[in-house]
């Protein structure tokens, strides 16, 4: 076979800690090679090995047969790999062609020849069917358009080996399904690639082999072909995973929280959530299924109490909660997973015991007349931590410090401990590996199991569908239908979550 | 190289490189840094009277970058300390030669009667971020003009015309017979006790009450704390008023203490803006800050004997003086310098994935 990358033997340490131990990726011209891992697995060390930002303490890297150092990022540019990171480095109010030359200007005169590059990108984006428009501000359009501009950036820039870091983590279903082709078709004009993630979907769907890795150690390779979800889960996370959690039926019982009418306006004052109406009873969960944008979070933001409802009204247990402060909220019985961990749920500069204190740091026991006692705040959260796995030297670690997987559990530590009546989980699995997310949907069910309401936020359907016992399908702003996972199909999920409201006649099992 | 030896090294080198460009500033200029630095040393260690002196100087440092650090701990910068603490003087000399009270209630009232023209003169530019988000930095600078113009013309008023308000009572005063006798009849009071509670009681808000812990949550992440049902306006509100009650003490120092009147100003005081310095030489901890007032308060005393002790004038003596804290404040690059020579290239970089 002719490799365009061989990393043989990589290894990188940071300190005491070793994040690459004898890892060996071979990358062989055409093809689209998997790396995966768990979430610190090492992934992103090797990437960046590769891509000149870190410097490994042992073995070779070739590219195209023969050993190079890259000591640097150029030094990766010149030797024609470009990456597409997971955080898009675009400015938002730049055009698409003044993103894409960024940093290599072509100038006549000292002027920017901005004519001459736009041209050069159409052509780009024409010929490997990107369908963009180079004159287009970032503002304007979408995630998925945004991650073709950083694609055709590597392209531009010369690139015939690809990696992409995590591509699909941000993407609606429709926009992953044409970015698999858009990697295909990179394919079959002569590039290789290599996807960095840790959805065995995608894997199964696009890659030609797999390259895994654990806990900085180098597991092996597969070729895809021959190898099964499992056994590739099996692999990265080294015991064996249950990916269709098991539940029981669900024995709803009294209403817990319901909406009625509500309307709710976003920053810009545009509707976003209009007279939707929506019940969770107590022992069962209902996912919210739809794409990102349809009210998701505004309703969310409106039950909490973090942004106000401009009318309609919201009950918990019967008493009204429309519009109250957060803390009345949150103390009458909601926990509360936010969509982004990073902007609401951790005070990142904080150790993580004091973040899993961050509800209750004012109430008895933990303080008395004012005064914090941190000893008993340790003690929680070294009981939480323990009991719900949450990996971290200590409770005095800041939580920036901790890998996203183990941010998460402490924050899902902290909500569940509080024992709310209401848990609203927002997409809490986000960028999480298969082991945590399996952990995640246990721990939902469990709440649901001991009596209490769930409500779930999802932009995979797959979580939706594997951990509701009730679909809600919002779109523009409100619920256009509610269905049993049994009785539905991703299909027929899909079509709901784009507009088209389905009549209960063509509403068929499993319709193709 | 341990990291214990690291931390202890970093300000020795400091203030010695301080020291040595300072020294040839002076050689440059034509001066002895010999004699210079002999000066300065016994400007503030010399005899008891300078130390005297001294500690009367650090004593409104302290406050100045307690309330610095105070309002940058909880994710404010404070630029207006100067005004706050023209205020808190105001209103300290106006109390303490107003009323009449009984000795000892009476310096307590004046020193509440600061910390609350302080408080309040901070909590304008906190009001308007929390509700308009006017940025504070603004705010407080032009804060500063208004209350030093301010301050004159209520000085005017008190004293009916005068250029200074009247002595205040001796019930209000810090001045002791006691600490004066001892220290050759300086003018130290016992102001420095009190910065010496103050640096307790910042602590003490920070790292032990709920209070604290809200307003620090707020400073780093408001979002967050408003998840945590927070209230992020109310935080910001009381970070700038317990900031600037710390600085309106600091004027009651001056007041109660040194001075033991107002006069009027034509410039700011200046120890408003070094409280930024000290605030920052002493990491926006609170004995951190004790420490920065300090080596600013003795430096500065110091360099006061410098101009007759050895002939140097007193623009050679600040530019002497602000090497010496620009090296102690760039102890960062020390400290990366350091790092390096001691080969230890293990970057302290979060492992692997994110």
């Amino acid at each position: 076979m002719e490799y365009v990358i061989e990393m043989l033997g990589i290894r990188k340490e940071f300190g005491d800690f070793v994040a690459n131990d004898n890892i060996t990726l071979q990358l062989a011209k055409g093809e689209i090679h998997a790396l995966l891992g768990e979430n610190g697995a090492g992934k992103s060390t090797l990437m960046n090995v590769l891509f000149g930002l870190y410097q490994p303490e042992a073995g070779t890297i070739k590219v195209r047969g023969e050993e190079v150092k890259i000591s640097d990022p150029n030094k990766a540019n010149d030797l024609g790999i470009g990456m597409v990171h997971q955080h898009f480095m675009l400015v938002e109010n730049f055009t698409v062609t003044e993103n894409i030359i960024l940093g290599s200007e072509p100038t006549k005169f000292g002027t920017i020849n901005i004519k001459e590059a736009a041209k050069k990108v159409q052509k780009l984006s024409e010929q490997y069917g990107l369908n963009v428009d180079a004159y287009a501000k970032i503002e304007d359009i979408s995630v998925g358009m945004q991650q073709r501009v950083e694609i055709l950036k590597t392209l531009y820039r010369g690139a015939d080996i690809l990696i992409f870091d995590e591509p699909t983590a941000s993407l609606t279903p429709q926009e992953i399904s044409e970015l698999i082709q858009i990697m295909k078709r990179l394919i079959s004009e002569g590039k290789s690639i290599i996807l960095i993630t840790h959805k065995l979907k995608e894997i199964m769907d696009v890659s030609d082999r797999v390259t895994i890795i654990r806990k900085g150690q180098g597991i092996g390779t597969v070729t895809t072909a021959e190898t099964s979800p499992d056994q590739l889960a099996e692999m990265m996370v080294g015991r064996q995973v249950v990916f269709k959690t098991t539940k029981t039926e669900a024995h709803p019982k009294e209403a817990i929280l319901e909406v009625h009418q509500l309307n709710v306006k976003d920053n810009r004052g545009v509707d976003r959530v209009k007279d939707l109406n929506l019940t969770v009873r107590a022992g069962e969960i209902v996912g919210i299924a739809g794409i990102d944008g349809n009210g998701q979070s505004e309703l969310i933001e409106a039950i909490t109490g973090l942004r106000k409802a401009t009318s309609g009204k919201i009950t918990l247990k019967g008493q009204e909660i429309t519009s109250l402060k957060p803390r009345k909220i949150t103390e009458s019985g909601v926990g509360h997973i936010p969509q982004d961990r990073h902007k609401h749920g951790l005070v990142l500069d904080f150790p993580i015991g004091h973040n899993i204190a961050l509800q209750t740091y004012y109430q008895n026991p933990l303080s008395k007349g004012g005064i914090i006692d941190y000893k008993k705040i340790d003690k929680l959260a070294e009981t939480i931590i323990e009991e719900y796995d949450v990996r971290t030297p200590s409770a005095h670690t800041p939580a920036r410090a901790l890998s996203g997987g183990n941010q998460q559990k402490a924050i899902i530590g902290r909500e569940v401990n509080r024992d709310p009546d209401l848990l609203i989980a927002a997409l809490p699995t986000r960028g999480l590996d298969v082991g945590a997310i399996e952990f995640i949907h246990r721990r939902l069910i469990e709440q649901r199991d001991k009596g209490k309401a769930v409500l779930l936020v999802s932009f995979e359907l797959d979580e939706v569908m594997n951990v509701s016992d009730e679909i809600a399908v919002i779109h523009d702003g409100h619920i256009i239908d509610t269905v049993k996972p049994s009785e539905t199909s991703e299909q027929q999920l899909g079509l709901l979550m784009a507009g088209h409201a389905v009549t209960k006649t063509a509403n068929k099992v499993g319709g193709e | 190289m341990s990291n214990r030896l690291i931390n202890i090294l970093v300000p020795v080198i400091s203030v010695i490189l301080g020291l040595i460009v300072g020294a040839i500033v002076m050689l440059v200029s034509g001066f002895s840094p010999v004699d210079g630095y002999a000066a300065l040393w016994n400007g503030i260690f010399g005899d008891s009277y300078n130390i005297g002196e001294t500690i009367r100087t650090i004593t409104p440092y302290v406050f100045s970058g307690l309330a610095v650090a105070f309002a940058f701990r909880t994710g404010m910068f404070n630029i207006g300390v100067e005004g706050q603490l023209i205020m808190g003087w105001l209103a300290a000399a106006y109390v303490g030669q107003a009323f009449e009270l009984p000795t000892g209630i009476h310096a307590v009232v004046a020193i509440l009667a600061a910390a609350v023209a302080g408080g309040l003169w901070a909590f304008i530019p906190g009001i308007l971020k929390a509700k308009l988000q006017v940025h504070e930095v603004i705010v407080t600078i032009m804060m500063n003009y208004i209350a030093l113009h301010t301050a004159n013309a209520a000085i005017s008023a008190i004293s009916g015309g005068k250029e200074k308000t009247d002595k205040i009572h001796d019930s209000a005063s810090l001045s002791s017979e006691w600490l004066a006798s001892l220290t050759q009849f300086s003018r130290l009071h016992w102001g420095f006790v009190i910065a010496i509670l103050a640096v307790i009681i910042m602590w003490f808000i920070l790292e032990k009450t709920a209070l604290g812990y809200e307003l620090k949550s707020v400073g780093f992440n408001k979002n967050a704390s408003e998840y945590a049902g927070m209230n992020v306006s109310r935080n910001i509100v009381l970070a700038m008023v317990i900031s600037g009650m710390f600085a309106g003490v600091g004027g009651a120092m001056e007041a109660l203490g040194t001075f033991g009147n107002m006069m009027k100003l034509n410039a700011a005081t200046g120890i408003g803006f070094d409280g930024i310095a000290v605030a920052l030489l002493g990491a926006n901890q609170p004995f951190g800050v004790l420490l920065g007032a300090i080596l600013f308060g003795a430096l500065k005393n110091g360099g006061l004997n410098m101009p007759n002790a050895a002939g140097i004038p007193t623009e050679i003596v600040s530019i002497v003086i602000a090497l010496i804290i620009f090296f102690v404040a760039s102890g960062y690059l020390i400290r990366l310098f350091l790092e390096r020579a001691s080969k230890k290239k293990g970057v302290q970089k979060v492992k692997g994935d994110k």
